[in-house]
């Protein structure tokens, strides 16, 4: 079992990023030389066993993977489904977004540059980014919307004590979206000496298959850990969708597994009927932003509509345009979940298990939550379900506990 | 003839370059951006590029997005920007509009065509569309007699260039510098670079954008382009100043210094 096993060949997008009518650059011309070059250098190193050993190297000793796979019996009890958990929050710097971050600070290296910038949201893909680049001595900037950087605290102080120059963003919603859109301008105007070291399987193509071939490593060893303790596949697999690296990074490697559901849960903020949601494939509509043609909340004009999310790392009006294309073929399912579904199960997993998620990870905790009993009806047996524990909650015990009356705002 | 192709023309053979003056529709109000859009062309703006605000500008530097962040906040939409489109085109100036990709397809991309040909626009320029991903707007311009710009780039291969001056239609956008828009203390030395790589592959007009603000660069510009795009110190004008008259008076004065530096190319 490697974490670096490639993507089998002949699967989507297409050679110009394509996923059926999904994906694709919409980008400046500026930037199609850069896109050009990393998307050379991304398959050349793929090929090369080498880059794949160093990988691998990689995130067995450094960033801990394989993670654990966890069979959570309280919580399972208490929700009605056997729930496994993939335990990424036990990687190094707390979230998924380690692999990712390490697959490309390697082609950064192997591109020459010395400089790569990135937008966060949560601050884990921000954290990480700023860990490989001390790792690889590289300069490190960081994008992060104003709002985040305040709910986001510790994280923008573990950025900084890692090196790294965090930027706070005070256009537009001062959240993600605005935090991409400073990262681009910089790329544009920088992008001979810097790789933009994007956080999700979003933006113009390579990003979306590249991200996601570095995180699908998530699902081959999930997929291997549950025949291996439950000697069969999941009926279903659970993950948050903000950009949809986590959710893709666990998806991938059961997408030829028919029998297997697969599901992701956006972030249903106070509601998808009501204008404070960040669920872009539930509560969105085909569109462009960030360099590909995905599900984007958006007005009549196809201007953005600010989204709202508990969780920021979810807090996000676009998606990664693989989802929008397992969407609409029906391969996976797209549900909301809201800000309050997704608190009660993350208390939840606190109390049964002494496990604290982070606020995205809780949305897929509450998402099984939501499909158990249904799933039981069907199969007329309680459910497996796998569910990605993207990351851990440390940087969110601030934001909880105001939720829950434990802190006061100036605790 | 494409209506740009016209001016580029005429301009030629006065042996002077085209000046293109930048706004964004429905700034400061839609009837404010009017009285902008004619003021300029009266001060010897020859040709309008009317931007289409979009909540997303990832090319654009601060003064651009601020101007389209007051345009959104006061309620324009793309079919303002059509009436303004029409407003403008009626003293005679060519009006070519500018926006991100979305607002088009969300508008329907040949809706936007057909509402843009009747409403006397003569084409589009494209920042984030490239030809690679246009079929769609190919076929409807040419449906609806419409110029496209495409934008190239210092880090454009000689392919591309090739490729994207094919596919243009009236004249193609050069970006001066790597960078976002806004006004520099010095014009570009790519920028000439970039020109004399793209004549080689097309004889269509080359205009240049991204980072003049002064009629001095504007004449350097005109030294080896046959178009200067201006943007962000005409907003500039329009937002620094106390009020609205005071801001149309600044954005006649730089206008007229900028016209006066096209004819006048530093060669
Ligand atoms: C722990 C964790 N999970 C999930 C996400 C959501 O991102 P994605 O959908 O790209 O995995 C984030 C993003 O910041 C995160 O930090």
């Amino acid at each position: 079992m490697s974490a670096t096993e490639p993507a089998p060949a002949g699967q989507l997008p297409d050679a110009a990023g394509h996923f059926g009518r999904f994906g694709g650059r919409f980008v400046p011309e500026a930037l199609v030389a850069a896109l050009d070059e990393l998307d050379a250098a991304y398959r050349k190193a793929m090929s090369d066993e080498s880059f794949r050993a160093e990988f691998d190297a990689l995130l067995r000793d450094y960033a801990g993977t394989p993670s654990l796979l966890y069979p959570a019996h309280r919580f399972s009890a208490q929700i009605g489904a056997r729930v496994l958990l993939k335990r990424e929050d036990l990687n190094h710097t707390g979230a998924h977004k380690v692999r990712n971050v390490l697959g490309q600070a390697l082609l950064t290296k192997r591109m020459g540059k010395r400089r790569v910038i990135a937008e966060t949201g949560a601050g884990q893909h921000g954290v990480a980014t700023a860990t490989a680049a001390a790792l690889f001595d590289l300069e490190c900037v960081v994008y992060m919307g104003e709002v985040d950087t305040e709910r986001q605290a510790l994280n923008v102080a573990r950025m900084r004590m890692l090196g790294a120059t965090v930027v706070p963003v005070t256009t537009g919603s001062r959240t993600l979206k605005d935090a991409m859109n400073e990262a681009m301008r910089d790329w544009v105007a920088n992008v001979d000496e810097t790789h933009y070291l994007i956080g999700t399987a979003a933006g113009p193509h390579p990003f979306p298959e590249l991200v996601r071939d570095f995180v699908r490593g998530i699902g081959v060893e999930a997929r291997a850990q549950c025949l291996e303790s439950t000697g069969a596949l999941p009926d279903a697999v659970a993950a948050c969708v903000g950009g949809g690296s986590n959710a893709l990074g666990i998806f991938h490697a059961f997408v030829p597994d028919e029998g297997v559901r697969l599901y992701g849960f956006e972030a249903g903020g106070e509601g998808v009927d009501t204008d404070r949601h960040a669920a872009s494939i539930t509560g969105g509509t085909s569109g462009v932003l960030h360099g590909a043609r995905t599900y984007v909340l958006q007005n009549a004009d196809g201007q953005t509509i600010e989204s709202h999310s508990i969780s920021a790392g979810l807090d996000y009006p676009g998606v990664g345009p693989e989802h929008a294309w397992l969407h609409d073929s029906g391969r996976a399912n797209y549900l909301p979940v809201t800000d309050a579904e997704a608190m009660a199960a993350f208390e939840l997993l606190c109390r049964t298990e002494g496990i604290i998620p982070a606020i995205e990870s809780a949305h897929a905790l509450a998402g099984a939550r939501k499909i158990a009993p249904g799933l039981a009806a069907e199969l007329g047996r309680e459910p497996v379900i796998l569910v990605n524990l993207s990351g851990r909650g440390d940087k969110d015990v601030h934001t909880a506990g105001e939720y829950f009356g434990i802190l006061d705002k100036e605790q | 003839m494409s209506r740009i192709g016209v001016a580029f023309d005429k301009a030629r053979a006065d042996g002077r370059a085209v000046l293109v003056g930048c706004m964004p529709a429905g700034f400061p109000t839609v009837e404010g951006s009017i009285a902008a859009m004619k003021a300029m062309v009266s001060a010897g703006v020859d040709v309008i590029e009317l931007e289409i605000p979009y909540s997303d500008p990832v090319m654009d530097g601060p003064v651009i997005q601020k101007a389209s962040d007051i345009a959104l906040a006061g309620g324009v939409r793309t079919a303002d920007a059509l009436r303004i489109v029409e407003a403008v085109a009626a003293t005679g100036a060519p009006v070519v509009t500018m926006t991100y990709w979305n607002p088009i397809e969300q508008y329907g991309v040949d809706a936007f065509a057909r509402d843009l040909a009747a409403a006397g626009g003569t084409g589009l320029i494209t920042p984030d569309l490239i030809p690679d991903e246009a079929d769609e707007w190919l076929a409807a311009s040419d449906a609806h007699g419409l110029d496209r710009t495409f934008l190239v780039s210092p880090s454009s291969t000689d392919a591309r260039l090739r490729m994207t001056a094919e596919h243009c239609r009236g004249f193609v956008y050069a970006t001066a510098i790597m960078g976002v828009t806004g006004a520099r203390s010095q014009t570009s030395e790519a920028a000439p670079i970039l020109v004399s790589r793209l004549r080689e592959v097309t004889d269509l007009p080359v205009g240049v954008g991204l980072g003049v603000g002064t009629g001095a660069q504007a004449g350097t510009v005109a030294g080896y382009a046959d178009g200067v795009i201006v943007g962000s110190a005409l907003i500039r004008c329009l937002l620094d100043a106390p009020d609205p008259a005071a801001g149309l008076t600044a954005l006649r004065a730089l206008s007229a210094e900028l016209a006066e530096g096209v004819r006048h190319p530093q060669r």
